[in-house]
């Protein structure tokens, strides 16, 4: 186990890498403590598969170092890091059975036979293969499978983090939550450093104690699952996280103060930073959009039921604007307009939160 | 209750091969079943003669010598053509600019005809001006393949090895390409060395293939005829001569088609039987 720490890491795949948009990582500088939960969330092509095989030593990054406990590990290959890594497919040598597969990481260091059956009996019934543990790997279900790469990792103890790449990519539906809470229940457990790579909202939310969110190669933010949510950092992340995604609306400052649609919002943060030549949107969820008397004039143009809560879509200025209504308000049908709580409603310049 | 629809509209599109098959291989094979019942002295007139040829020929030693020189021959290369196809298809790039041209490299002896490999490979070994002949003679071999069984074998693996490996590589290299980066990578960080990871990754994903390689090898190598007739024609003395090029010789040189009809039989018997055999335990653990 140990404290896992990227030091200005930079990547490109290109031999000569010019413009920023060359780079599929772009400056990550990250801490982790020992024994965390962590996951990286973003898009398809964020730069954190790159990110994530340049901890496991599948690539050498172009630029920048890893330390391991303090000590650069950067350019040893990955049988020497001692990590694991599950894949977005389940990789299982087939022709083996359950026991040889979780075996086989220990056979080849050369474990003595005693220690190998008492770790594989170990990590066997902690997973809930033990029942099938003489059986051959080929023939088991996704999750089984899945779960077999896992365990490989686990058996080992020396490892010093387990990495899981889009993990649950071929696990049905209805079994996802039972693997992820497995998951969840073997890091308390056996309490090894967990990095945890997905484009799912809610696998990296429910899985780590702290999220690294990832746009075209740049971390636009690092934080618990409630900073990402309460507190977006980007417009991006609150684009990203939250079902439907924060409400981005255009904004202007008077004096000091912000504008949308001609109506002045009260907001959280503070402004003075501000040089005046910046794009400015306010950024607000749709959970701290409120239907009131007076505030800003809008128009319903759909409602729909989602169980819990009244999804409402409304439109004001030409700017559509999602609003979470709690099951059982009322949706006003005309004449509606809308208020935005001011603690949870902030200015972005270019896209990034405002800190004043 | 399920209602159950049988549509029998498909057998309107099997008909047309079923009747193609019947014309080029039932019925032809059924005047070899016909042929090999029978005497004939000539004049068209057949007589019954019973299993009497089957019997003949099973108890002949000429049948057992061509069968075990055929036996010997199949053996032979396909210990030499699995064994070096897989290790040319592990050394093969797979990705690059190389990737088309070693694969052309190795189809080339595929799409040269069978009986301009022959004619080839007579001309290559000829002592005194074929180059495998003169090189080998130079450095002190006896080498003469007309005169010398041991030569002959030689020449004839040889050939069928240059001719045939391609097959085996190109089949291998399609299991190779298709086995995905992440088996490696998680062969890597598991410790696996470079046998473990053939024993363990690349061999299983190429088991397929290599059952189907193996099985046209087996069965086209115990068919041959075209190369080692055009090559050896069968010599020196009977030392080359394999089962197909001594029915042709029974059939074709001695005209005596009953015995040659039953040795037909026999023999496609023997390469159906080993044939099932052998993809039935390959295949036995996949069905689950």
């Amino acid at each position: 186990m140990a404290t896992i720490a990227l030091d200005k890491l930079r990547h490109s795949y290109m031999a000569d890498p010019q413009a920023p948009e060359d780079w599929a990582l772009k400056e990550v500088d990250i801490n982790w403590s020992d024994g965390g939960a962590y996951a990286l969330l973003g898009p398809s092509g964020c730069g954190k598969t790159t990110l994530l095989n340049i901890i496991s030593g599948l690539v050498t990054p172009s630029e920048g170092r890893i330390l391991f406990n303090g000590q650069d590990v950067t350019h040893l290959p990955p049988d020497q890091r001692n990590i694991a890594q599950v894949f977005q497919f389940p990789v299982i040598y087939d022709t083996m059975t359950v026991y040889d597969n979780l075996a086989f990481p220990l056979r080849n260091r050369r474990v003595d036979e005693a220690k190998v059956d008492r770790r594989v009996r170990e990590i066997s019934e902690m997973l809930e293969l033990d029942d099938m543990i003489d059986r051959r790997a080929a023939g088991l279900s996704p999750d089984a499978k899945q779960k077999i790469s896992m365990g490989r990792g686990l058996v080992r103890d020396d490892v010093n983090v387990i990495m899981f790449d889009e993990p649950l990519t071929v696990i049905d539906p209805h079994l996802k939550w039972k693997l992820r809470s497995k998951l969840k229940e073997l890091h308390q457990r056996v309490g090894v450093t967990m990095i945890y790579v997905t484009h799912d909202q809610t696998e990296a939310l429910t899985f780590a104690d702290q999220v690294v969110v990832m746009q075209d190669g740049e971390v636009v933010q690092l934080g618990t699952p409630v900073d990402l949510f309460e507190r977006p950092g980007h417009t991006f992340v609150g684009h990203f996280i939250g079902s439907p995604g924060m409400n981005v609306l255009p904004c202007d400052m008077r004096d000091g103060r912000a504008f949308f649609a001609d109506t002045q919002v009260s907001i959280e943060n503070g402004v003075q930073g501000l040089k005046g030549d910046e794009r400015l949107e306010l950024g607000v969820r749709p959970e701290f959009v409120r239907f009131a008397d007076t505030g800003i004039p809008a128009e319903i143009i759909k409602v729909a039921d989602t169980g819990r809560n009244q999804l409402v879509e409304a439109r004001a200025q030409g700017q559509r604007i999602n609003v979470l209504v709690p099951e059982g308000e009322s949706v006003p049908s005309e004449g509606a307009h809308l208020m935005f709580d001011p603690n949870k409603t902030r200015v972005y310049a270019n896209g990034w939160l405002v800190e004043g | 209750m399920a209602i159950r629809t049988e549509n029998n509209k498909a057998w309107l599109f099997v008909i047309p091969v079923v009747l193609l098959v019947a014309f080029n291989a039932v019925v032809p094979l059924m005047t070899v079943v016909n042929y090999s019942v029978q005497e004939t002295f000539g004049d068209n007139l057949f007589f019954w003669h019973g299993l009497g040829w089957f019997e003949d020929v099973l108890r002949s030693e000429r049948f057992h010598a061509s069968l075990a020189r055929q036996l010997l021959f199949t053996g032979i290369i396909l210990a030499i053509e699995i064994p070096l196809g897989v290790m040319i298809a592990l050394t093969m790039p797979k990705k690059g600019p190389w990737v088309p041209v070693c694969l052309v490299l190795m189809a080339l002896p595929l799409l040269i005809p069978w009986n301009v490999v022959g004619a080839m490979w007579n001309i290559f070994a000829l002592p005194e001006i074929g180059f495998l002949g003169y090189v080998l003679n130079e450095i002190g071999f006896d080498y003469n393949m007309t005169q010398s069984p041991l030569a002959a074998w030689f020449t004839v693996v040889l050939m069928d090895v240059w001719h045939w490996t391609s097959l085996v590589v190109l089949l291998a290299y399609a299991g190779l390409i298709s086995i995905p980066d992440a088996y490696y990578q998680a062969a890597k960080i598991d410790g696996a060395g470079r046998f473990a990871v053939f024993r363990h990754i690349q061999l299983p994903k190429m088991k397929q293939v290599l059952t189907i390689a193996i099985l046209l090898r087996f069965m086209d190598s115990f068919m041959i005829y075209t190369e080692p007739f055009v090559l050896t024609g069968g010599g020196p003395g009977n030392s080359t001569t394999f089962l197909s090029i001594d029915l042709v010789k029974i059939a074709l040189g001695q005209f005596d088609l009953g015995p040659a009809a039953a040795m037909s039989l026999i023999y496609f018997l023997i390469t159906l039987g080993v044939s099932w055999v052998f993809y039935t335990i390959m295949t036995r653990h996949d069905v689950r």
